[in-house]
């Protein structure tokens, strides 16, 4: 039976598919990334780390524009909150995605560890995976302190000189972990500047490389069935036969995603 | 496809040493409290089961064989190979068959060495400056209050005045002083931060400010403001936190006195100095008697059994 020629339009596509693919091998590794076999009896709790990776993703693009107009010195920075909240067009919304996904982010990945820990997906050979999943959420939650402080109002302002504080009561490293996060020995002009390097530069750059390390390990490792599984932790459906049509295969071919997991 | 994962993870069998280990812990940190033979006899605890826990972990746990597989199908379309695979199919080499040259050798030691200088080159003074311009410097030079007869005797004033005027309004800082009258000869000030002892919020005197009868003085850096008020004590509406007219805690979660300004007297003008902390003041105004401590930040104790946690004040440099 002679194959029908593809489409003109797929072969448009194709082309600069095939021409990536055979230069770099990276067409291959996203259908690897994204076409994994996973257990048959997920759900849409297993959906909640992807939500989770989704909600930090609007946060770094709306928090990397909010830059653009913000500006960290401590007697302008109230008044440029107030102009993106009320001046330019559509600062309120922007903001107010960065506000409120920061709460979002914040609960998605207490859900998140949740479902990790009562579907007993933290054992082994998983445990590694769980530290650095506490890693993330420790700097989440570092990123909920130093944003909080930027729009420098009242209320930022004093939340953050009790954060501070309170970092004080730490036995023996106490002072010294005031000085650091005020940059001084009080609340001063380098808080506010310091607070916005962290929160926009290296926490970020600290979430990213970890959820990189994270996501590695979840396709190395497989994701877990559910406890009440008929199947052992982890174990999927065997592979699909090896694709005739090459690197392009899984991309664009409408059907492949249904027989990769058939 | 994938081989049977072993589902017994190779950790080592449970063990009592991690008991001993933590109660030697406890000891140390009890021994902080008691005495420097208790600390001793807790290192050792620590240290001797540490080991014992640490060298069972090393010795219950197999080494895991690594099973030799056939390298599954290669080439174009080939399903793309599971890292833990593809790890199984590289040829085993032990260490000792591949020979190395004395060379080689210098030349891989050569290149992480140089690379770890040159890292360390970059990073340390990196570091530093993110580090250590928090500790330089950090005393504030004095703040002038205006001429004395603003301050009457025996009356309060709620004074804000610019810590750092270099930095600006950022640095505005607000405290309570006291007229006490003439101590042999020199006039004697209680001065009082508002920062409370707790966590650092701001305390508000107990009783009417008198807004309307406040005063805006301009002095070389900035201007200071001087509200009268006659408070009975002073609160913190953060956590309720309340002290006595010497700023002695009274109630709530403080943990000493409210901190105190040293003052000087300059051509007739108030100085405020250098801020101290309190643990407890005996008497009152300029009777007063005080303990002066290293200014620490709110939070942390500086009498009492728990000054042991907070050891060292920040370095100023």
């Amino acid at each position: 039976m002679a194959r029908r020629p593809p489409s003109l339009l797929r072969r448009i596509v194709n082309y600069p598919l095939d021409w990536i693919e055979e230069r770099s091998g990276l067409i291959g590794g996203v259908r690897y990334f994204l076409f994994r076999k996973v257990p048959h009896d997920t759900n849409w709790a297993h959906t909640l780390g992807s939500a989770t990776l989704t909600a930090f993703i609007v946060q770094a693009l709306t928090g990397a524009i909010l830059a653009m107009y913000y500006r960290p010195d401590p007697g302008t920075a109230y008044e440029s909150i107030q102009k993106i909240t009320n001046e330019l067009t559509l600062g309120w919304l922007v903001r107010g995605m960065h506000r409120w996904g920061a709460s979002v982010f914040i609960i998605l990945m207490f859900l998140h560890m949740g479902r990790v820990f009562l579907y007993g997906a933290y054992k082994y050979p998983r445990e590694l995976n769980w530290v650095i999943g506490v890693l993330l959420l420790v700097l989440g939650l570092f990123e909920g302190l130093t944003g909080y402080l930027l729009p420098y109002d009242q209320t930022g302002y004093w939340a953050t000189v009790v954060a501070i504080n309170i970092n004080g009561t730490a036995p023996i490293l106490g002072p010294f972990l005031v000085n650091l996060l005020n940059g001084g020995a009080d609340f001063g002009p380098e808080t506010l500047s310091r607070f916005y390097a962290l929160h926009m530069l290296l926490v970020p750059g600290a979430i990213f490389a970890l959820i990189g390390l994270h996501l590695y390990l979840v396709i190395r490792l497989g994701v877990s069935s559910p406890p009440w599984s008929d199947r052992p932790a982890g174990d999927a459906m065997p592979l699909p036969p090896p694709s005739r049509d090459g690197a392009r295969a899984g991309l664009v071919r409408p059907g492949a995603r249904r027989r990769v997991r058939s | 496809m994938e081989p049977h994962r072993p589902e017994t993870p190779h950790t080592p069998p449970p063990s009592l040493w991690p008991v001993g280990f933590a109660v030697g812990v406890a000891v140390l940190l009890l021994g902080l409290i008691v005495g420097w033979g208790i600390v001793l006899l807790g290192a050792l605890l620590t240290v001797g089961f540490g080991f014992l826990w640490v060298r069972d972990v090393v010795e219950g746990t197999p080494t895991a064989p690594a099973a030799p597989e056939p390298p599954p199908p290669q080439g174009i379309g080939a399903a793309p190979v599971p890292a833990r695979q593809a790890e199984a199919a590289l040829p085993a080499m032990d260490e000792e068959e591949i020979h190395r040259y004395p060379r080689n050798v210098f030349l891989e030691g050569a290149t992480l060495g140089l690379g770890a200088l040159i890292g360390g080159i970059v990073t340390v003074p990196a570091l530093g400056f993110a580090v250590l311009p928090a500790f330089v410097d950090q005393e504030p030079q004095g703040s002038d209050l205006g001429p004395l007869e603003n301050f009457p005797e025996g009356e309060w004033r709620v004074a804000t005045f610019l810590e750092d005027p270099e930095h600006g309004e950022v640095s505005r800082r607000t405290a309570f002083v006291r007229h006490n009258g003439d101590l042999n000869g020199v006039p004697s000030f209680t001065i009082i931060s508002n920062r409370c002892a707790h966590l650092g919020c701001p305390t508000q005197p107990q009783g009417s400010l008198n807004e309307e009868d406040s005063e805006e003085i301009e002095v070389e850096h900035g201007t200071v403001t001087l509200i009268p008020t006659n408070p009975s004590g002073f609160t913190c509406p953060c956590h309720g936190g309340a002290y006595s007219i010497e700023g002695n805690r009274t109630a709530g979660p403080p943990v000493r006195a409210l901190d105190r300004y040293e003052f000087s007297i300059r051509d007739g003008h108030l100085w405020i100095g250098k801020a101290y902390s309190v643990g407890e003041v005996e008497g009152e105004g300029k009777d007063a008697r005080i303990k002066k401590y290293h200014r620490f930040y709110p939070g942390e104790h500086v009498d009492g059994i728990q000054q042991i946690l907070y050891p060292f004040p920040a370095p100023n440099l």
